[in-house]
C-alpha cells in the first residue's frame, strides 16, 4: 500500500531532506503514526494530543482535511497527502 | 539582504493601500534556490481583518502546487500592518515557517508614507535585513 505524503521545507529535516515520502494506513491518524516510525518526531509537528495542529494545513488530494474528518479522514492507496505550514500573522 | 525591483515594491504597496484598513498579504515567487523575487502573487486575506491575516488554505495549496510545477519557491512573503509599525509581531514570528523566505512588512498607518522593511525569521529569531531596489 502506498500513500504519497508531500513534506514542506521546514519538516524535511525529519525525512533526510526528502520532499515526498511514502506511508500506509487507513486513516490520516494511522498514516502519520506509520510515517513517524521511520521519521521520528514528524507526527508531533503535525498533531497535538488528539487534533491536528492549528498552524499546519493537511490536504487529502485537493481537499483540506479540516473539512473531511481531521485525523479520522480515511485514506487509501494512490492518495496524495500534502502538508503545508499555514501562512498567517497579525498586528500583535 | 533582499534584492527586489522597484516595480514589485510598488505592487506590494499598492496592494496594501487597496486593502487598508484590512491587512493585505501575498507571496513573490522566484526560481528555486535563486533568492530572486520575480512573480507577484497577491493572496486573499481569509481573515479580512485589520489585525490578522491568513492565507486561505485551498488558495495556498493551488499557489504552492503551481510554484512546485514551475520549480519556484516563495522568496518573499509579505503582509501589511495597518495601524502599527512594519515590524514582525509575536504572532508573525510564531507563524513564520518558511525559513528561506524574506518576510516583508509594510505599514499603512500613515496616509502619505508607507514603511517597507524586510526580515529573516528563522527558529523564532527575527533579523532585519537591508533592502536593495533594482530597476
Amino acid at each position: 500500500m502506498a500513500i504519497e505524503v508531500r513534506i514542506p521545507t521546514i519538516l524535511r529535516s525529519y525525512t533526510g531532506g526528502a520532499k515526498s515520502v511514502q506511508g500506509s494506513g487507513s486513516t490520516l491518524d494511522e498514516l502519520l503514526s506509520n510515517l513517524d516510525a521511520e521519521h521520528g518526531g514528524l507526527r508531533d509537528r503535525l498533531v497535538d494530543g488528539e487534533n491536528l495542529r492549528r498552524f499546519v494545513n493537511v490536504y487529502l488530494n485537493d481537499e483540506d482535511v479540516r473539512f473531511l474528518g481531521g485525523l479520522k479522514t480515511p485514506v487509501s492507496d494512490g492518495d496524495t497527502v500534502t502538508v503545508l505550514p499555514a501562512v498567517a500573522g497579525g498586528a500583535s | 539582504m533582499l534584492t527586489i525591483s522597484r516595480d514589485l515594491r510598488a505592487k506590494i504597496i499598492e496592494h496594501a493601500r487597496q486593502d487598508h484598513p484590512d491587512e493585505a498579504c501575498g507571496v513573490i515567487a522566484g526560481p528555486a534556490g535563486s533568492d530572486r523575487p520575480v512573480r507577484f502573487i497577491p493572496m486573499q486575506n481569509a481573515e479580512r481583518s485589520p489585525t490578522f491575516y491568513r492565507f486561505d488554505s485551498l488558495e495556498q495549496l493551488k499557489v504552492w502546487r503551481e510554484m512546485d510545477d514551475r520549480d519556484e519557491e516563495p522568496v518573499v512573503i509579505y503582509h501589511s500592518h495597518t495601524a502599527t509599525e512594519a515590524y514582525p509581531s509575536r504572532t508573525d514570528i510564531s507563524y513564520a515557517q518558511e525559513p528561506q523566505a524574506h518576510y516583508v512588512l509594510v505599514s499603512t498607518r500613515d496616509e502619505s508614507e508607507t514603511e517597507f522593511r524586510s526580515y529573516r525569521i528563522v527558529d523564532g529569531e527575527v533579523t532585519e535585513e537591508p533592502v536593495t531596489f533594482t530597476e
